[in-house]
């Protein structure tokens, strides 16, 4: 479903950031990507985001090479993808169910489907007293839980975490991987990235190993090696 | 449509009361911009009802020998009246200007003695002739001069003209009047100038502070007039708050001027003129805040939607 096709990016520094990388990715696929910092793994993530552009080679979202797309083009490619990051990104003036159902009003879904989806989604990401509190007001977890609601809210085909649990404790970090898992049993693809070993061992899920900007390992129900 | 547009109106809301820091500190620079914009009107007026007086001040004063015949003085104020250059002309008779004159002297016992010995009236009657505009006193006066009716005796009728007198003074004026037109114009333009720049600025440094929120909103997948939307309603606020609080400065303002301005300028009340103009003034200064604020806010959040 997702396709890259010899993609290489290169900065004007010259060093290689990404280097012909060539990767697929199936519907419903849970795909962890380790490495060191550095290694070139947020680069990918922000090629399929169309953040970036690649200096050589193609991404496809199915048949659709996503840096050819138009403005208009790119937004509604944007819903198709849920984003979750390790410093949460929260809106700071809108509530937690401000929050979430931001992301529903900028994809123009109706006040029915709003009302009655953002609190079923909090409900599954264990915020249910939270509806009305601040960012501020939120401890590290419940943040990213908000982050994550807010990234499954309009049903994503792909949802990226980009080092979810860089910034929380064990026990929270164990939730919000259950969170991820569950969403990938809903059947979305689900792309993590962490340098937490614990957590891809217990995954037994896709494993891709990236060093200097080139995939060094990539294997089903894979462990954390560097 | 009107589910977006609604959106974007309450989300403005919000943003305008949450941010509530960034919101009082925008209004506050908001104000001093719209409050130079008002003062700008209101000196303005100060400028013109002081300069209507002095102009108001200015005449032609022609005095008319004694033996002149009233028929003749008043065959020349037709003519004078004729002129384009000329407002009016009004003619004092002998007998009034002798009215005058006692009545502007009637403490004094000793010139109403001495124009008792006199026994006859030696004031001449006059002709005061007011133009439109204080430079055109000269083609008057010159008029005057060329056409200088003769009396019987075959001598001029025209005792003096005052202008030849108060020349130099009229000039002035008329100079100060031009200059002081044209330097209040340039003075206006560069007060607004830069007060419109300092507010520009500031907005776009209260938006320059949510440049994250709009990369995160970019994310989401908003569109851009979803993003941008909310924060011209909350530019649109800024002015709006800004502008009723400017409009009520005011009122205390203006009485205040009112009372030292009436030792000045007798004519002018700023307060008088605050609720006479009151309507305009308003509509000026709520037009202006709502236009500032949106169009600031409008150019600002461009820059991080690209």
């Amino acid at each position: 479903m997702i396709y890259f096709d010899r993609v290489s990016k290169i900065y004007s520094d010259a060093t290689p950031a990404l280097h012909d990388i060539t990767l697929g990715i199936e519907p419903a696929e849970f795909v962890s990507i380790v490495g060191h910092s550095g290694a070139g793994k947020t680069t990918l993530l922000k090629m399929l985001l169309a953040e970036e552009t690649p200096t050589k080679g193609k991404v496809f979202l199915q048949s659709i090479d996503i840096h050819s797309l138009k403005r208009r083009e790119m937004i509604y490619y944007r819903r198709r993808i849920g984003v979750i990051f390790q410093d949460f990104r929260l809106l700071p003036h809108k509530t937690v169910y401000e929050n979430v159902s931001f992301a529903m009003e900028a994809a123009g879904r109706t006040d029915k489907e709003i009302e009655s989806d953002v609190p079923h989604v909090l409900e599954l990401v264990d915020l249910g007293k939270k509806f009305w509190s601040f960012p501020n007001e939120l401890s590290g977890g419940e943040k990213q839980r908000v982050a994550i609601a807010r990234a499954i809210v309009n049903q994503p085909d792909i949802v990226i975490a980009d080092e979810p649990t860089g910034n929380l404790d064990p026990l929270n970090t164990f939730e919000i991987i259950q969170i991820l898992k569950k969403i990938n049993d809903f059947g979305t693809i689900v792309i993590l990235t962490t340098h937490n070993k614990g957590i891809i061992d217990s995954l037994g899920k896709r494993v891709i190993s990236m060093d200097e900007g080139k995939i060094i390992r990539d294997s089903k129900e894979g462990r954390y090696v560097l | 449509m009107f589910v977006h547009i609604k959106r974007i109106i309450r989300s403005g809301f919000f943003n305008f009361f949450r941010n509530g820091f960034v919101s009082f500190s925008s209004i506050l620079v908001m104000l001093v911009t719209l409050f130079v914009i008002g003062s700008v009107i209101f000196s303005g007026a100060v400028l013109n009802s002081t300069l209507e007086t002095l102009k108001d001040k200015v005449d032609i004063r022609v005095t008319f020998v004694t033996t002149a015949e009233e028929e003749q003085i008043l065959d020349l104020k037709e003519k004078i009246e004729a002129l384009p250059e000329v407002e009016n002309v009004s003619y004092t008779s002998r007998e009034e200007a002798l009215i005058i004159f006692k009545e502007r002297h009637g403490d004094d016992q000793l010139i109403l003695q001495a124009l008792e010995e006199l026994g006859d009236n030696p004031l001449g009657s006059s002709l005061n002739i007011k133009a439109k505009e204080p430079s055109q006193y000269e083609s008057v006066a010159n008029f005057l001069q060329n056409k200088e009716p003769l009396g019987s005796s075959g001598v001029s009728i025209i005792d003096k003209i005052n202008f030849f007198q108060n020349k130099t003074a009229i000039d002035k004026l008329s100079n100060i009047i031009d200059s002081s037109e044209k330097l209040g114009f340039i003075i206006t333009i560069v007060l607004v100038i830069m007060s419109v720049l300092i507010t520009f600025n500031t907005i776009r440094l209260a938006i320059y502070i949510s440049r994250d929120e709009i990369s995160v909103m970019k994310l989401v997948g908003a569109d851009s007039s979803y993003i941008r939307g909310p924060f011209v309603v909350s530019g649109i606020l800024y002015g709006l708050f800004a502008a009723i609080l400017t409009l009520l400065i005011f009122l205390p303002t203006t009485l205040w001027l009112g009372d030292i301005a009436k030792r000045f300028f007798v004519s002018f009340n700023a307060f008088d003129y605050y609720m006479s103009n009151f309507l305009e003034i308003f509509a000026i200064i709520i037009v202006s805040g709502v236009a500032i604020g949106a169009i600031s806010s409008y150019l600002a959040s461009r820059r991080y939607l690209k």
